[in-house]
């Protein structure tokens, strides 16, 4: 108990530099709710999304960040598989990375909905959820699932540290081994999501799942690189190096495989030039002299041959310089690629042929921006929640 | 259609004329009550799981509300599918001129917003000798002064009231599904708005209330279905019924009715002596996307000079 005020406590201590970052965050948050009430008053209207398009920047933010929650069992499975040290004493970490990106998931979906007060109807029992049948319905399931198992893990973890005990592997075996086959299945639905819909020849293809889950293995591992120097640069908490070098590792080779899957595709489409080939090409090179798209995704390309080539050197990739800016690299090219790329060409031409430009508009990126900051607020504060008992467990191992 | 259909019709039209009269009295007497309709409506169930007592009920209270929001008596009704009918539509590429009254005939009757303005129908215009299958080539924004234009010729689309309907399989929430008559439907009061049948829609067909739908108060068309043509809510989904109040009462959609060719043929896809089979019979008709194996009953086909010869 006495852990759990320490805890609270400790959210509302910190140096002038933490305060100025949570000011900034509940301002931006602020003035994403009021953007949001103002959507939910007028509609979606508000946003640059329109009948052709009708899946735009919010549903390109959640299939990113289902990414970085499934990239949690990154640091799971070798932590508790192999007994890799370095690693275990973080997985803490990514699992509160996982709590917190299925959360801004959860959010990403109801700034979306037309009818949010109505989500209730895709819950089984009280509701109506469309099984077997709906992609999304499985959607729902297994993201709730995932999220609930890792606060259980999370939860069960930080009591223990909190009594002052370590946790028992017999109680903590099981929830991760289940969070395993979770966290591939958050991802895979997500891909079938698209994968399943034979409207869009661009997402009607196999190699998504294969592509969304290598994609994921890079960024969400990226981003854990970068949130982990930041914890470790705040705080007295230590997390070596070798650890993090073993995750680069991994980042490499998902890497490797997401730009092979993704060669494979490009192949494909291009070289049989069937009309189905329209999205990619819209995409690439632009249709009709439409081309909103062509320079992100050049961008997004660039940014993750470049990543993937200062990752292939030793040198380059375990200097925390360049490591840095390779992971910022592909995490802005994977955002893009997975986001952009993927939901909004998907739409264009539309079913009957019509090509209707999207891209977001202020309120939409406001409102994102919200959830993004948000995002941090839970995270920083589930870190300085734990942040005690974390320390105190770190100081009684060493 | 058959003279049964006719008769029962005028029977639902003297019943809908009463009871909106009624209802007309009513709206005058009782101002709603906002927060006992919200709730209702709030826990209203899912359509199909509704009690006989509890669909009156419900479109009771609908009924209140719109003939508050519309100042003049608005009645819904519920009517179910006929027994031995599934509903098939067909289009005879060669007559369509492409004047779109039947687009504009569609959105009267089934009170689609104005502003921002949704239209169930979609005239596609193609030129000759293109590909017909790439659609990416078409045009659904041309505003000549005369039709048909020389040199071009005029798909119109629509719901095609898939027999094996994608829209209905990615639903979440089961907030669509395909009636025994072969109409797809929506339950405005069960969509969630995800619009993920939107992106499932292989057909354009499906469209989405990014705003609160905006129908001139003169121009509502005041006797609707549950499942059709009353007022729809901001942030959510609706498409084409066949004018399921009409049909489901013998009568043809209003796009048959307007076409001033003669393009748009409707009937009972399981009476052998029903115009829709004649088309098919005698005709080559196909089917838009075929390979998707979505199963429209929406058949397409060039009448002119056409007809299989005995
Ligand atoms: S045309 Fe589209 S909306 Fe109509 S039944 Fe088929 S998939 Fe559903
Ligand atoms: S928008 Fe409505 S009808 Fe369409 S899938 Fe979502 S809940 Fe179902």
């Amino acid at each position: 108990m006495i852990h759990f005020i320490k805890g609270i406590k400790h959210i509302f201590e910190g140096h002038t530099r933490y305060y100025i970052t949570m000011a900034v965050l509940f301002g931006i948050l602020a003035v994403a709710a009021l953007t949001y009430a103002n959507q939910y008053s007028k509609g979606l209207i508000l946003t640059a999304m329109r009948d052709q398009v009708s899946w735009g920047f919010y549903i390109a933010n959640f299939t990113f960040l289902v990414g970085v929650a499934a990239a949690a069992v990154i640091l799971v499975i070798p932590a508790y598989i192999y007994s890799f040290k370095p690693i275990k004493e973080i997985v803490l970490f990514g699992e509160m990375m996982a709590v917190v990106a299925v959360s801004m998931c959860i959010l990403f979906v109801a700034v979306d909905i037309g009818q949010p007060l109505r989500a209730w109807h895709t819950l089984p029992v009280i509701g109506k959820m469309n099984l077997p049948g709906s992609m999304m319905a499985w959607d729902v399931l297994v993201l709730n699932g995932y999220l609930a198992i890792n606060l259980l893990a999370l939860v069960y973890v930080l009591y223990q540290y909190a009594h002052n005990r370590d946790y028992n592997m017999k109680i903590l075996w099981p929830i991760v081994l289940i969070s395993i086959p979770f966290a591939i299945s958050i991802h895979t639905v997500t891909a079938f999501l698209y994968a399943s819909i034979k409207a869009r020849p661009m997402w009607n293809i196999a190699v998504v799942a294969p592509r969304f889950i290598a994609s994921a293995f890079c960024s969400g591992p990226a981003l854990m690189i970068l949130v982990f120097q930041l914890i470790r640069k705040n705080t007295d908490i230590k997390i070596e190096d070798k650890a993090l070098f073993k995750i680069a590792d991994v980042v490499t080779y998902a890497l490797a495989i997401n730009i092979f899957l993704l060669l494979t595709e490009i192949f494909t489409d291009f070289y049989s030039n069937t009309v189905h080939g329209a999205s990619m090409h819209y995409l690439f090179f632009g249709l009709d002299g439409k081309t909103n798209l062509v320079p992100w995704i050049w961008t997004a390309v660039a940014m993750n041959t470049v990543a993937f080539v200062m990752l292939l050197f030793p040198s380059l990739k375990n200097r925390f310089l360049t490591l840095n800016i390779a992971c910022a690299l592909l995490i802005v090219g994977v955002y893009i690629e997975k986001g952009l790329g993927l939901v909004v060409p998907g739409f264009i031409p539309d079913a009957l042929g019509d090509i209707y430009e999207y891209s977001p508009n202020i309120n939409e990126i406001v409102i994102a921006s919200g959830v993004w900051a948000l995002g941090a607020i839970m995270f920083i504060l589930l870190f300085k929640f734990a942040y005690p008992w974390f320390k105190k467990h770190q100081q009684a191992d060493h | 259609m058959n003279k049964k259909n006719k008769s029962g019709e005028k029977k639902i039209d003297r019943r809908t004329f009463l009871k909106g009269a009624a209802i007309g009295a009513a709206a005058v007497a009782l101002p709603l009550d906002k927060a006992d309709a919200f709730w209702e409506s709030f826990l209203q169930k899912h359509f199909t799981e509704l009690s006989e007592a509890d669909i009156a009920k419900v479109l009771k209270r609908l009924e209140n509300e719109y003939s508050q929001e519309y100042k003049k008596p608005v009645s819904v009704n519920a009517t179910k599918p006929q027994e031995n009918v599934i509903y098939g539509y067909g289009l005879d590429i060669a007559r369509c001129i492409g004047c779109r009254r039947c687009v504009h005939a569609c959105v009267t009757e089934n009170n689609q917003s104005r502003d921002p303005e949704i239209q169930w129908i979609t005239v596609l215009k193609m030129k000759k000798g293109e590909k017909l299958y790439d659609l990416e080539k078409s045009d659904r924004y041309y505003n000549p002064d005369l039709v048909p234009e020389p040199g071009y010729f005029y798909m119109p689309v629509q719901c095609q009231q898939c027999a094996d309907p994608p829209c209905v399989k990615a639903c979440p929430a089961t907030a669509t599904w395909k009636e025994k008559d072969g109409i797809v439907v929506v339950d405005y009061n069960w969509c969630i708005g995800c619009r993920y049948c939107m992106a499932a829609c292989p057909y354009g067909a499906r469209h989405f209330n990014w705003a609160k739908p905006n129908i001139p108060v003169e121009e509502l068309n005041a006797n609707t279905h549950y499942l059709g043509n009353r007022p729809r809510y901001k942030g959510v989904v609706e498409k084409c019924t066949f004018c399921i109040q009409r049909s489901r009462n013998g009568r043809y959609p209003a796009c048959v009715e307007a076409c001033p060719v003669g393009a748009r043929k409707f009937g009972n896809l399981l009476d052998p002596n029903s115009e829709i089979r004649y088309c098919i019979e005698n005709y080559r008709v196909f089917r838009l996307k075929e390979e998707l194996n979505t199963k429209p009953q929406f058949y397409y086909f060039f009448g002119v000079g056409n007809r299989r010869k005995p």
